[in-house]
């Protein structure tokens, strides 16, 4: 096994035993939100369990999948191995001491402050210096991703970066640009007051660096899932990509308008005017582009595929695709996820119609169905085409890896579509337990219970997971081909692109742009009205 | 569609694009339009408070919580602390244009009132301020929204809307839930 594919199995690993601990914490947290009688319910004991999953789910599973997913990518599209493989460990090892850093300090009880931690709320300082070792981490796995494709193109001059490649470059530009904000947040606000340093703290300014950072993880999450439509469902769909220089303006697309957007969490926010809240969200509006172009291009590359097995008419061709393939399969489910998810978002980023749900179950909804359903599914069907050239072995049958694909669907509708409708309620998020004595709540009872179910459906998901991923290291498994064709050619396979498609150097420059306009004068107004600071107050010691 | 040539293929794909602009202007323009002509906009005042003196001076002092009316303009004051609000009950009319006013002198909170519009953050060192018109009476639930600390769960407050002929101000302009 090369370097990268040990550096790729490790990753995938520890991302993916985050996740499955995740998942129990947040079927107990759905059981303890409903009107039934759950365990060990306290409110120290649920708020420790949310935080937990919050940081597996968002921080451990993403950062260690993105990191983990393109070593393989490098190496298998760019046909060289790896630089500098003695740094990517390093990152992998920084990556792991702040994950067991930041665990140990909220199962000790002094981390309650959920995987958001808004200032003054503060928690241990090795929590936040937990965080900062994971990203410092990631960070190492960004110079190394930029490293091998500078080194592919004075090799290759002339010659296009492969589309995976390039996206996952673009992942990692984006990612060093995304982490500024939480990074000065933490640096310079939350960590010296959680060491008693400073007694109080800005937490306007906290809350906008904050969101810096809030909205374009959220696409470093997803690119892995956008990378997989492009270049691996086409593939294993039997068909080709309909456009590779949509592929590339997509990833640029996300590159540039993820960024400015994030202030469109911060709509209900009191510190911010609704000028610049205005200019965010019609940024945010212009990142519903990339993903309607994706739609587009990748329909007509499952269409092309469809029409080589013999699919006829208008629709015959989905009928033809090879559903059995977990890879197919996937994809189809994610992007019927992707339509509710979509809607929802854009209602999300409607400025006036964002009071409807702000902090109701409907975000909490939201991001379950869009991260936890279109990408996370895309995280398992990656897993499933990749592991078989990690251990060479592969399960005779793939029936367990489709049964557990259409858990996964079903539990993720069941479990989030009555959540939505809680939100419009008005259910909020964020608490341990309801009154279910009062008449209003009472009527969400049922409601919950539904939600709770949907929720056992996606534990019994991720456990078989786990289990699939085990198949491929037992014996019993069969020899895998060493080399199975992965990635889809284009309809045009490019001979030359544009260098404006083949790197980031003119990118960076607009982000630069568009970060100053929407994000200098947000962050210098808390310097110029002299904001009041708050005290800190630390959740320290159980208390 | 034809996809003989690369040029055929992006033409296709510029169409798309094009429908796609259009989408995104058209939903753009909604909000536009509810934002200018029903002035249905965030809450964004930028008016700071220092919490550290929020319940020694001004606006946020105890007695001067809860709904007042004064003149034409009725508004309440709600303080949201760890982990409850003070007042726990304000009463409001029905079908009237109202203001509520927020601060907290600790922790990030927030609130909602259920089956309406009403939604904000408050954030320790601003003031915030939502304009609103209810038109359902009853007792409508305010909880905090926003992870305060362990009691966070049990933090909430109690809006009652009265028909516009009961909602009598006293002598002072104040309107309590327990005079009722």
């Amino acid at each position: 096994m090369t370097h990268a594919r040990r550096l790729t199995l490790a990753h995938l690993w520890v991302a993916f035993a985050a996740f499955a601990i995740a998942a129990v914490l947040g079927v107990w947290q759905m059981w303890a939100r409903s009107p039934l009688p759950a365990p060990y319910l306290t409110a120290q004991a649920y708020f420790t369990s949310v935080t937990a999953h919050g940081v597996s789910m968002a921080y451990v599973l993403t950062t260690f999948m993105v990191m983990g997913f393109g070593y393989y990518v490098a190496e298998t599209t760019l046909g060289r191995p790896l630089p500098y493989p003695r740094l990517a460990w390093l990152g992998f090892a920084l990556g792991i001491l702040g994950t067991l850093m930041a665990a140990a300090t909220i199962f000790a009880g002094n981390a309650t402050v959920l995987f958001t931690f808004y200032p003054p709320l503060t928690a241990s300082p090795f929590f936040y210096i937990g965080l900062v070792l994971v990203v410092v981490g990631s960070w190492i796995w960004c110079g190394l991703m930029i490293v091998a494709m500078l080194d592919f193109k004075r090799v290759n001059p002339g010659t296009p970066v492969p589309l995976a490649m390039f996206a996952t470059v673009a992942n990692a530009v984006m990612w060093l640009w995304t982490t500024v904000g939480v990074a000065a947040e933490l640096l310079f606000q939350v960590i010296p007051a959680a060491f008693g340093w400073n007694e109080a703290i800005d937490v306007g300014l906290s809350r906008t660096l904050f969101s810096w950072t809030l909205h374009a993880i959220v696409y470093f999450w997803l690119i892995p899932a956008y990378i997989a439509f492009y270049t691996m469902a086409p593939q294993a769909a039997g068909g080709r990509l309909y456009s590779d220089t949509m592929g590339r303006l997509t990833f640029i697309l996300f590159l540039i308008y993820s960024l400015p957007v994030g202030m469109h969490h911060l709509f209900m926010d009191p510190q911010q005017s609704s000028a610049f809240k205005f200019l965010q969200m019609s940024f945010t509006a212009l990142v519903a582009a990339p993903t309607l172009l994706t739609v587009f291009t990748i329909s007509a590359s499952m269409e092309i595929a469809g029409r080589l097995r013999g699919g006829k008419g208008y629709f015959g061709w989905i009928a033809a695709l090879p559903w059995d393939r977990p890879m197919v399969l996937a994809t189809g489910m994610a992007f019927f996820m992707l339509w509710f998810g979509g809607g929802g978002g854009l209602i999300n980023m409607s400025f006036g119609m964002n009071a409807m749900v702000h902090n109701t179950s409907w975000v909490t909804a939201h991001f379950h169905l869009i991260f936890g359903g279109t990408v996370v599914i895309m995280y398992f069907a990656i897993a499933y085409a990749i592991w078989p050239t990690l251990t060479g072995r592969q399960p005779a049958s793939l029936r367990h890896q489709r049964l557990q694909l259409w858990l996964w669907f079903i539990g993720m509708m069941v479990m989030t579509l009555p959540w939505h409708y809680l939100g419009l309620q008005g259910q909020w998020r964020r608490v341990a337990t309801f009154n279910y004595a009062d008449p209003v709540i009472a009527g969400w009872g049922p409601w919950v219970i539904v939600s709770f179910a949907g929720g056992i459906i996606l534990l019994a998901s991720a456990l078989l997971f786990v289990w699939n991923l085990l198949e491929f290291h037992r014996d019993r498994a069969v020899v895998a081909p060493e080399h199975p064709p992965i990635y889809a050619l284009a309809v045009h396979p490019p001979n030359r692109v544009p260098a404006a498609l083949n790197g980031f150097a003119l990118w960076n420059v607009l982000v630069l742009v568009l970060m100053i306009a929407a994000y200098g004068y947000p962050i210098a107004q808390f310097f110029i009205i002299d904001a009041p600071e708050a005290i800190v107050h630390r959740v320290t010691g159980g208390g | 569609m034809r996809a003989d040539t690369e040029q055929d293929i992006l033409k296709t794909e510029l169409w798309w694009t094009a429908l796609v602009t259009a989408v995104v202007t058209a939903i753009m323009l909604a909000i536009i339009y509810a934002g200018l002509v029903h002035h249905i906009n965030p809450p964004s005042n930028i008016e700071t408070v220092d919490p550290k003196t929020l319940h020694l001076t001004g606006e946020f002092t105890e007695g001067n919580l809860g709904t007042r009316v004064d003149g034409s303009q009725i508004t309440s004051r709600i303080v949201a602390t760890q982990f409850a609000f003070q007042p726990q009950c304000i009463v409001m009319p029905a079908n009237r244009t109202v203001t509520l006013r927020f601060a907290t002198p600790d922790v990030i909170h927030g609130i909602l009132v259920t089956g309406t519009n009403v939604n904000t953050m408050i954030i320790p060192g601003y003031v915030s301020q939502v304009h609103t018109v209810f038109t359902k009476t009853g007792d409508l639930l305010m909880p905090c929204h926003e992870f305060c600390g362990l009691g966070h769960s049990q933090m909430w407050a109690t809006v009652r809307v009265v028909p516009e002929d009961e909602f009598k101000p006293g002598p002072d302009g104040r309107v309590t839930c327990d005079a009722r």
